[in-house]
């Protein structure tokens, strides 16, 4: 008998020496070890344990920097990184279970190269790889490659028409973009290797297919190299702030990671985001929204409180976030955890402010403490992200074209 | 003898979409499933192999307007792949081909640099250049380049990507959690790089890795390519398969780098190569036969005979004579996508070529594309192919090879198993790794080191 469906989903967000810009200076903190396999291997083996969906791992094109539109100088933090996709690659091999979604940036990358390794990565972890994407028109990020530009811009200025002018085309771009890495996963059905001996044929080219993309930024011909992934679409999983990337959400993604200040506010963006997700046509889909936390937890809040005011110290500025920070107890999480699933929140991802503390915060002591509420796991009841997800593995959008007589099962 | 012995170099590439690999074979697997690959780096690794290759392809393709579907199709991505393999092995150097054409230099440099983090200093990198306008469908920059221009490219994306690897020293990241320093310069990874080709500026956001650079592969006999890789690149992957042929290119390539200030030492020639091993030198030249023909069917010497004719010839009977219709001469309409259909520069003269061959020994169309189509291989007892492989090697034909086996994945079994240990016996080929890195086990410098080298002579 399968266990029955966990009522709640949980996700940590993987970021340097996690996401305190102090946390590097911990006194359990491995900063010399931030390029290695092994540190990488290590926090995922413990999200593991823990028995947790999936591991997002940040990413960027650029140089880390506390200022949106322009490099820094700053030498007191955390500088450089690897690139994600390639640590998820890395870590895929040393788990079994965990979802493995590395962030990928859409901007100035190509479909193609994409696609195909999101798909690899769903091969060497036999179906736990997914996607989030994320746009950039950070100028200096745009100087890397030299092939367009972005205005800078300033934060104050972000409801200015240009700014969401600007935002709007970004997303657009990136909607296009996962329409194009979608279709090259659907672009070899799943049974179009045939090795027939007797006719020769490798593949059965009928069940290959040009998936001819034509958008204002770019257009793409296929098929993928690379067939059809074991889970047929890997999870597409997007941050969103405001309204023009809820559409993105909404429209494009599996899993949408949103920042409410509280129950209310997360109500109010699902509400955008189901809607959002009518228009596209996708009422019937399931489209998680996991609500993004900073966590610093400790076993009383004081302790709590006093560790982050030493990380703030450290850092030298009070740490504020697009997303909420809750400092307390586990305890007091599950309870915040469990409002916020009132409202709608299907799922969570925790972003720990210092690492390994705070993710052993959450494996050993969150994760047991919602077991008690009968809000997690015991065990992992599927092999595949998807699965863990509760997400069927969708049909191939090009399967029924090509053979209409094929009864629909 | 007064010359030192040289040491042999190997490596195993995992055969890819060509007809080299016998899919029909009952032995044969997936050349997609991951635990194809690592049985083949596993089998490397054991075997004390040099490195794991994988080659790359942007697009399917296609003959007749039709997708070819004789030969394995499908493919997995080379980064995701090679750094997967680093969690399961420990010193097997990683090589992948990846192009200048459809990436940019930023992107290639991070690949490479974190795959070089991931392994621990076992990355290298294949510079190809020759893409079509063709491939170039698959990808938002579109667009092709002429010859010229792609080694132009070629050599400046490989500049750039050596300005981005260079921009950290290696010593940057102090981390000191008592002082609350991170970074030890304001200005780590900081670059300004502007030629015809890239326009680029910033900061490089990964830190030096183990190896400096990857090291650098190049594949290509023209000359352009001869001379990119005397002055740019650590191995070339070449096709020169006989002991002549060998020689010549050899010593031809090993010239041109005195007048880049580089030493023989500094570029190691490795052509890919086929095996056939069998218990008597009879038994594996029958077997080399029969693998010829799993590999050229009827159908396939067909294809190959429209490669060159550049017309529909499905109608021709591949075990009667070669057509009497000479090639269709211009632009080749009927296959996209491969290397071969680059080769033939002079279709009226290869099929000459092919006729006067077919007439000499009294050869059908399929035994034709058989004997032409063969690349240089090693057949015998292990015995005998240790020997030829030692020949070529001690007498400068090249420093090593790149095995291609004919099955997935288990094709080089036989080879770790027999070959190698007399390679050992004979002291050519190592009997445990000698160091951790890549570089380490081709003999090649670091980089910083080479660079310290040169400037001393310069001064």
């Amino acid at each position: 008998m399968p266990q029955p469906h966990p009522a709640l989903h949980l996700a940590v967000a993987l970021d340097g020496a996690g996401w305190h810009p102090a946390a590097w200076r911990e006194t359990d903190a491995r900063p010399q070890d931030l390029f290695t396999a092994a540190y990488w291997a290590g926090l995922v083996a413990e999200a593991e344990r823990g028995l947790l969906d999936f591991v997002t791992i940040e990413d960027s094109l650029g140089l880390q920097s506390a200022d949106y539109t322009e490099l820094d100088q700053r030498t007191d933090q955390v500088r450089g990184r690897l690139d994600a996709v390639q640590i998820a690659a890395r870590i895929a091999p040393l788990t079994s279970h965990i979802g493995l979604i590395p962030t990928a940036v859409v901007t100035h990358t190509e479909p193609f190269h994409l696609s195909k390794a999101i798909a690899t990565l769903d091969y060497v972890s036999g179906g736990r790889a997914g996607l989030r994407v994320q746009v950039s028109a950070r100028p200096y990020e745009a100087e890397l490659f030299g092939r367009r530009s972005f205005p800078p811009f300033r934060f104050e200025d972000f409801n200015t028409p240009e700014v969401q002018a600007l935002l709007t085309e970004t997303f657009d771009e990136a909607a296009d973009y996962v329409e194009v890495v979608r279709r090259l996963w659907d672009s070899w059905e799943d049974d179009a290797e045939i090795r027939d001996v007797a006719t020769g044929r490798f593949i059965d080219r009928k069940k290959l297919h040009y998936i001819d993309f034509e958008g204002p930024r770019f257009s793409v011909k296929g098929p993928s190299i690379t067939p059809r992934p074991p889970q047929g679409q890997p999870i597409v999983a997007a941050l969103a702030h405001q309204s023009i990337p809820f559409r993105l959400v909404a429209r494009s993604t599996d899993v949408g990671f949103i920042t409410p200040r509280d129950a209310e506010d997360a109500r109010a963006i699902i509400a955008e985001i189901r809607a959002g997700q009518d228009e596209a046509g996708r009422a019937g889909e399931t489209v998680h929204v996991f609500a993004d936390l900073v966590v610093l937890l400790d076993d009383t809040d004081e302790a709590a409180a006093a560790r982050g005011a030493r990380l703030d110290e450290r850092a030298g500025a009070a740490y504020t976030s697009d997303a909420l920070v809750f400092a307390g107890t586990p305890a007091g999480l599950a309870d915040l955890l469990e409002q916020w699933q009132a409202a709608g929140i299907t799922g969570f991802r925790l972003r720990p402010a210092a690492v390994p503390h705070d993710l052993e915060q959450i494996t050993r002591h969150l994760v047991p403490e919602l077991r008690r509420r009968g809000l997690f796991r015991t065990a992992y009841e599927a092999a595949t992200l998807r699965g863990l997800l509760g997400l069927p593995r969708p049909a191939n959008r090009y399967a029924t074209a090509s053979a209409p007589t094929t009864s629909a099962v | 003898m007064s010359k030192p012995v040289k040491q042999i170099h190997l490596a195993a590439h995992f055969p890819g979409v060509n007809n080299t690999t016998v899919w029909s074979d009952p032995a044969a697997g997936s050349q997609i499933d991951f635990s194809s690959f690592v049985h083949l780096a596993k089998t490397a690794e054991r075997a004390k192999f040099d490195f794991l290759f994988l080659a790359e392809g942007l697009r399917l393709r296609e003959q007749g307007g039709e997708i070819y579907d004789l030969d394995v199709v499908g493919r997995p991505d080379t980064f995701t792949v090679l750094t997967a393999l680093a969690a399961v092995t420990e010193r097997l150097g990683l090589a992948g081909t990846i192009n200048s054409t459809f990436n940019e230099p930023y992107e290639v440099a991070r690949q490479f640099a974190s795959l070089d983090h991931l392994s621990a200093g076992r990355a290298a990198w294949n510079v190809v250049t020759s893409w079509d306008e063709f491939t170039g469908q698959n990808f938002r920059r579109g667009g092709f380049l002429a010859q010229g221009d792609r080694y132009e490219r070629a050599r400046q994306f490989l500049d750039a990507t050596k300005v981005l690897f260079d921009s950290w020293k290696g010593d940057e990241i102090v981390a000191d959690k008592e002082s609350g320093v991170f970074l030890g310069d304001p200005d780590a990874g900081r670059f300004d790089h502007r030629v015809t080709q890239f326009d680029i500026r910033g900061r490089f956001n990964v830190p030096r890795s183990p190896q400096g650079r990857p090291v650098i592969f190049q594949a290509g006999d023209s000359e352009e390519g001869r001379e990119f890789a005397a002055s740019a690149a650590d191995a070339i992957f070449t096709r020169h398969g006989t002991l002549e042929a060998g020689r010549e290119f050899y010593a031809d390539v090993k010239g041109r780098l005195a007048k880049y200030g580089r030493s023989r030492d500094e570029l190691k020639i490795l052509p890919g190569v086929t095996f056939v091993l069998g218990d008597t030198d009879a038994e594996a030249q029958e077997k080399a036969l029969l693998i010829r023909r799993q590999q050229v069917s009827g159908q396939t010497a067909i294809k190959f005979l429209e490669q060159l004719w550049n017309r529909d010839l499905s109608d021709h009977d591949p075990d009667g004579p070669l057509p009497e219709v000479d090639p269709l001469v211009g632009e080749n309409t009927i296959a996209r996508g491969r290397a071969s259909v680059r080769m033939h520069r002079d279709p009226l003269a290869v099929a000459a070529q092919w006729r006067a061959l077919a007439e000499a020994k009294n050869l059908t169309t399929r035994e034709v594309i058989i004997e032409v189509t063969g690349r240089q291989s090693f057949i015998g007892t292990p015995a005998t192919v240790a020997e030829a492989l030692n020949e070529f090697v001690q007498t400068d034909a090249s420093d090593g090879f790149i095995l291609a086996p004919h099955l997935t994945p288990g094709g080089i079994d036989d080879f770790a198993d027999t070959v190698v240990p007399l390679l050992q016996e004979r002291g050519v080929f190592r009997t445990e790794y000698e160091g951790t890195t890549l570089r380490d086990h081709l003999g090649l410098r670091h980089p910083d080191e080479a660079a310290a080298r040169t400037r001393r002579a310069a001064s």
